[in-house]
């Protein structure tokens, strides 16, 4: 086998977190005290690095931020805390696990992420222990939930009923557990588990990262065509199913995906990733342990906004990363195999599986489970789990699946759906449907504008202005985040908007219907009102002039809006 | 000088120590002694299990006791200063007379010096539950216990301080007066018990006091000079200032804020004063007198209630100053508490049979639940006493107390400002909305640019220990913090380097942490060196700072055993009691002691002012 370089030397030039992650012992840190700490709700910086890679990290409530700083109180703090579930899978147990720890140590509410992960927020620094115990507890994790390793592997939800279903899943699985860091630290400091003294270093304790682990975060997803839900290309690492005559052939890989970008800065990009060959499933985690040691080796760990797989890629070419994956695999990719996606969204309502089981997916608006006046959607859910055999699925689009009903079930399901008014959204506009926002105001400390708080009443105006011209049916995939990290993939809707300071977004037209296009800025630092006075024509022309089936983003590049964007590099020209 | 027992504060084995020393050191020695003696009873004295009574005063007087001098032993029990303040007026005044004057304090007196006493003034007030002020405690005790020596020859006198809204008036006051008398002391003067307006009968009863001495002297001695000139610097730079708690100053309002976060069940003031033309100056540690205003609602449901003109202007001292009646309710009387006396005089004027009932011998506990937690409205509802007129009904009514607040700002740090630290009392009791006056008029009809009056009232029991070297601990769960963070401005501004170590607790950490960003820079800038927090409704259990104190108990007996001095601030029934017992337990835990010596080691921190308590 070909020895190569491991890691970068350390006197090679890096940003301070590298520091932070070198000197952490795995991860440790000085979180064991500094959770302790009576005197504050918060941690220090260099401990939150570290917090990332354990799940969870420090936000406040910038609501309060003013006020209590005025009444010489530090910031709210609390902490944020991902849940992670491969493909987004969860029991009934587990599903009421959540729902148990979100009220007791939670804001009352659950969120589900654009990465099938849950997210509570609010929990206090004196809460995390048992919170994190109690998720593990249900056999889930928070491990690598956030920092710089390998995210929650994203997988297909089945809306389409594949019948390779469940052996996609179960490699989804099975490549993230592969990829899980190795370091005791977690199981110490949350868990309790008997401090072990390791003088091993490296890639001793770390076999596939190391003791700096990655120079930012990694993230795989698993697509099922025809539905490109967990929008590959949007991944550092994606897996397309190739699936003839009903098997399971293998995967396409396609790489250097990423929607992160600074506002002002032309040298960050969203990507979409490339395909570059096809291989068997059994060869998966291979080749996943192998693009992840890539990223480790050369990811670049001086500027951390440059630091994504996509840089790597674009800075030396997709040749020379073929070439090194298949120098580290000692064997090559074939020839990649065709394939076909229709849509990046979700099917609503109810579906019968091919193993004669039921699915319902769920509108969830913006991913946010909690009760809300006569709109009992927790409360239901939870009634639903105390009954449900079968599991829960959380969509890569925010949204919920009840899979794996029985028929004999189906009755009781529907009599709870009825009662507590839950819905699969076909009552709403196709555009809410297909709407993504992150979480942003008031806890995530990167928010430069509102999103999940303010998108609900923007698409309630836009609805009306599709309302008039008769497109209240059609699919229009929207996503709006508060800064350019990307969290709700908006580089890849139609219609976007990407926070730039309170009240005022940049607006992008563009993207594909099934995720295969970035989209382009339009208008610049706009509000409300300019929002709505910018779409009204469009929308207008939209519905005059479209062609048969043809969809929202195809229509704006046809018509000159905007150009086609293809390749990342392209995105801000 | 060969020192005796007869002509020195010693004791036989003291004396004789001192007279084989003394004659041995060179002058050098001498004066390093007297400094270094003078230095340690400035600091609340750290020189022996007795603090020493102030030396040099006995010592003048004695040697310089003329004959025809008339000695006078004034003592003083005080909590706030009050008791304080006007033994010292006292004892000039006696002095003038040309009397000697002894003037202590109850908690630095020599029992043992009691058999000697010729005359004897006592002024003292009375806390909580009829108990003496902290430091009164010890001599108490004293003079209660079969050790009392028997005082045949002595005369006396007793003045009480305390308020008539309590049911134990006057307790600490009626109990010397009984014990002096049972001691065989012959009492010149009868007891005057004085209620929260406490001048006029103070002065009343000096004068008494002054005539029934007999002869005044002709002039002052210098010994009576030198016995009453331990006033420390802050008083006499107050008494320069024209306003006191008899001439409030209008200060105005520079900020008033919430310091409890959203969310929280409390409501607690921070208000910001400016002190500015006033003239007053004042020590962290001492309190600021306010005087509040009714809440408005009450009075004129009042007004309703009896049909009065709220125009209407009536005359509301003997000065024959005017005040609308609307006015004289908001601001010159208290109309919040019922007192016994205050339904005496309404039953009297009213002719009221049912008020009599109630006030009949026997049935003092249905008194007590009557009064407790109703106001005047209630009063004059429950007992129609609608048709009393109103200037009638008003001149039966005490003035508007005014309200102490522990200071949480230090002059060196803000200086020409005082800061004020009140969590505001409001409930629901007997089917109305029932206000406390003080903090609610704070809290809600106070904005910056207003003025409220207030006064400085010097709290001598309450100090940083001068040598800035001195650890201190301090506790003060809730707005007990107040002090603290006024000792933590001094200390910070004066580059203290002694060590410091907070415990403060509430109920919540994310909303009712007090001041917390100044502490978390204390810390962190090593102003203040530990902190503990107690959040009792954030667990389970309900966690208090005297279980915090105990979790560091190993800790906290080594910074006692150091010469910490302990603060204690804030609620007085429950908190201080149980923090009281937890510093007992360290040291029977830590220390090696039985519950008796424990229990005498803190008598004697008590008395060497080395454990200090403003508690209410």
């Amino acid at each position: 086998m070909v020895q190569y370089e491991k890691y970068p030397p350390h006197d090679a030039p890096h940003s301070d977190v590298e520091d932070i992650k070198r000197n952490s012992q795995y991860l440790r840190g000085s979180l064991e005290e500094t959770l302790k700490d009576p005197i504050t709700g918060s941690i220090p910086e260099d401990d939150n690095r570290l917090m990332k890679h354990h799940g969870s990290y420090m936000q406040d409530d910038r609501d309060l931020r003013n006020e209590r700083k005025k009444q010489k109180l530090e910031p709210a703090y609390q902490f944020m805390l991902r849940v992670r579930a491969s493909g987004g899978i969860v029991t009934p147990a587990q599903w009421l696990m959540m729902d148990d720890i979100s009220h007791k140590y939670g804001n009352n509410t659950i969120r589900l992420t654009t990465r099938q992960s849950f997210q509570l927020h609010g929990v206090l620094k004196w809460n995390l222990k048992n919170t994190i115990r109690e998720v593990n507890d249900a056999l889930l994790s928070t491990l690598a939930a956030c920092g710089d390793v390998n995210r929650n592997v994203m997988c297909n939800t089945n809306p389409d009923q594949s019948a390779v279903h469940a052996q996609v899943y179960d490699w989804a699985c099975k490549v993230s557990t592969h990829l899980d860091p190795r370091t005791r630290a977690y199981h110490e400091i949350w868990l309790d588990e008997e401090k072990v003294i390791d003088s091993r270093d490296g890639v001793e304790q770390e076999p596939i990262y190391g003791a700096v682990y990655l120079p930012r975060k990694f993230k795989i997803g698993i697509a099922v065509p025809p539905s490109n839900d967990v929008d590959v290309f949007s991944q550092d690492l994606g897996f397309i199913a190739i699936v003839e005559n009903g098997l399971l052939q293998g995967f396409n890989v396609a790489v250097g995906g990423g929607m992160g970008m600074t506002h002002g800065d032309d040298k960050t990009y969203p990507q979409v990733s490339k395909v570059i060959g096809f291989i068997t499933p059994e060869q998966m985690i291979d080749v996943a342990e192998k693009v992840v040691t890539i990223q480790r080796d050369y990811g670049d760990r001086a500027v951390r906004k440059h630091a994504r797989f996509k840089y790597t890629i674009d800075d030396r070419g997709l040749d020379w990363l073929v070439a090194e994956l298949h120098e580290r695999l000692g064997w090559q990719l074939q020839k990649a195999r065709p394939f076909q996606f229709d849509h990046n969204g979700d099917r609503y309502g109810w579906v019968k599986g091919v193993d004669g089981k039921w699915l319902l997916t769920l509108f969830i608006e913006n991913g946010r489970i909690m009760d809300d006046g006569d709109y009992q959607l927790m409360t239901g859910l939870r009634e639903i789990a105390k009954v449900h055999t079968g599991d829960f699925r959380l969509t890569p689009n925010q949204n919920l699946i009840i899979g794996g009903v029985t028929s004999a079930k189906k009755k009781t399901i529907e009599a709870l759906i009825a009662r507590y008014h839950l819905t699969d959204g076909l009552h709403y506009s196709a555009l809410r449907r297909n709407s993504m926002a992150c979480v942003a105001l008031p806890t995530c400390g990167m928010a430069m504008a509102e999103a999940e708080r303010y998108l609900p009443e923007l698409m309630t105006k836009l609805e009306n202005q599709l309302d008039a011209v008769g497109l209240r049916n059609e699919d229009i995939v929207i996503r709006m985040t508060g800064c350019p990290n990307g969290c709700a993939r908006p580089a890849l809707a139609e219609l976007s908007f990407i926070g730039k300071a309170p009240g005022r977004y940049n607006m992008y037209l563009g993207g594909s219907f099934d995720g295969s296009r970035l989209n382009k800025m339009y208008k610049e630092n706009i509000n409300e009102d300019e929002i709505l006075s910018t779409l009204q024509p469009i929308f207008g022309r939209y519905a005059a002039e479209r062609n048969e089936g043809e969809h929202f983003g195809d229509f704006v590049i046809r018509a000159g809006y905007v150009d086609a964007v293809y390749d990342g590099r392209q995105f801000h020209a | 000088m060969e020192l005796q027992v007869t002509n020195s504060p010693f004791t036989p084995e003291q004396a004789e120590l001192l007279n084989r020393l003394l004659p041995t050191l060179t002058d050098t020695q001498r004066i390093w002694l007297s400094g270094y003696l003078t230095a340690s009873i400035q600091t609340g004295g750290n020189t022996g299990t007795n603090a020493p009574v102030p030396a040099a005063d006995t010592t003048v007087n004695v040697e310089a006791a003329p004959a025809v001098s008339k000695e006078v032993t004034v003592l003083f029990g005080s909590q706030t200063g009050n008791a304080q303040g006007l033994s010292k007026k006292l004892a000039q005044q006696l002095t003038s007379q040309g009397f000697d004057v002894t003037l202590s304090s109850m908690g630095d007196y020599k029992p043992n010096n009691l058999k000697k006493v010729q005359n004897l003034l006592v002024l003292v007030s009375t806390q909580g539950e009829g108990d003496p002020p902290d430091n009164a405690i010890p001599f108490y005790e004293f003079l209660h216990s079969k050790r009392a020596p028997q005082l045949a020859d002595a005369k006396y006198a007793v003045l009480g301080l305390g308020d008539t809204s309590y049911e134990f008036f006057c307790q600490t006051a009626k109990d010397f007066d009984k014990r002096l008398e049972e001691l065989g002391a012959e009492r010149i003067v009868s007891r005057a018990d004085c209620d929260v307006d406490f001048e006029e009968q103070a002065t009343e009863w000096i004068d008494q006091v002054l005539s029934a001495l007999g002869q005044a002297q002709s002039s002052a001695t210098a010994a009576g000079a030198a016995a009453v000139s331990g006033t420390t610097d802050t008083t006499e730079a107050a008494a320069e200032s024209p306003y006191s708690r008899t001439r409030p100053f209008p200060a105005e309002v520079l900020e008033n804020l919430n310091l409890n976060g959203r969310g929280s069940s409390r409501e607690t003031r921070h208000v910001e004063l400016s002190l500015e033309g006033s003239g007053l100056q004042y020590e962290p540690g001492d309190s600021l007198g306010v005087y509040p205003e009714n809440h408005p609602l009450l009075v004129d449901e009042l007004i309703q209630a009896m049909d009065w003109d709220g125009n209407e202007s009536i005359v509301i001292n003997k000065n024959g100053d005017h005040l609308s009646v609307r006015d004289a309710l908001l601001r010159h009387y208290e109309i919040s508490v019922l007192t016994k006396p205050l339904l005496e005089k309404v039953a009297g004027l009213a002719d009221h049979e049912q008020l009599y009932d109630l006030l009949e011998e026997g049935r003092e506990q249905d008194l007590r639940n009557y009064m407790y937690g109703r106001d005047l409205l209630d009063l004059v509802q429950d007992y129609s006493l609608k048709g009393i007129p109103a200037d009638e009904f008003l001149s039966l009514l005490r003035k508007m107390p005014s309200r102490l607040y522990s200071i949480s700002s230090s002059m060196q740090a803000a200086p020409d400002e005082v800061h004020l630290t009140v969590r505001k009392v409001e409930y629901e009791q007997h089917g109305r909305q029932r206000y406390g006056v003080c903090s609610v008029h704070l809290a809600e009809r106070l904005e910056a640019g207003d003025t409220l009056p207030v006064y400085i009232q010097h709290n001598e029991n309450f100090k940083l220990p001068h040598d800035a070297s001195t650890p201190i601990i301090m506790i003060g769960p809730g707005t007990g913090v107040a002090p603290f963070r006024a000792f933590m401005m001094e200390r910070e501004e004066t580059g203290a380097e002694g060590k410091s170590w907070l415990f403060f607790g509430d109920q919540r950490f994310a909303t009712d942490f007090l001041y917390q960003t100044e502490w978390q820079r204390w810390l962190k800038d090593g102003i203040l060196t530990r902190m503990d927090v107690a959040f009792s409704r954030d667990t389970d259990q309900k966690v208090y700072v005297q279980h915090r104190m105990m979790e560091r108990s190993r800790e906290l007996y080594e910074w006692i055993q150091e010469g910490a001095i302990v603060y204690v601030c804030g609620d007085e029934k429950n908190m201080a009691n149980d923090v009281h017992l937890t510093l007992e337990k360290i040291l029977v835990q830590e220390g090696n002691l039985s519950q008796e010596a424990a229990a005498e080691y803190m008598s004697n921190m008590l008395q060497q002012k080395r454990y200090q308590r403003d508690v209410y």
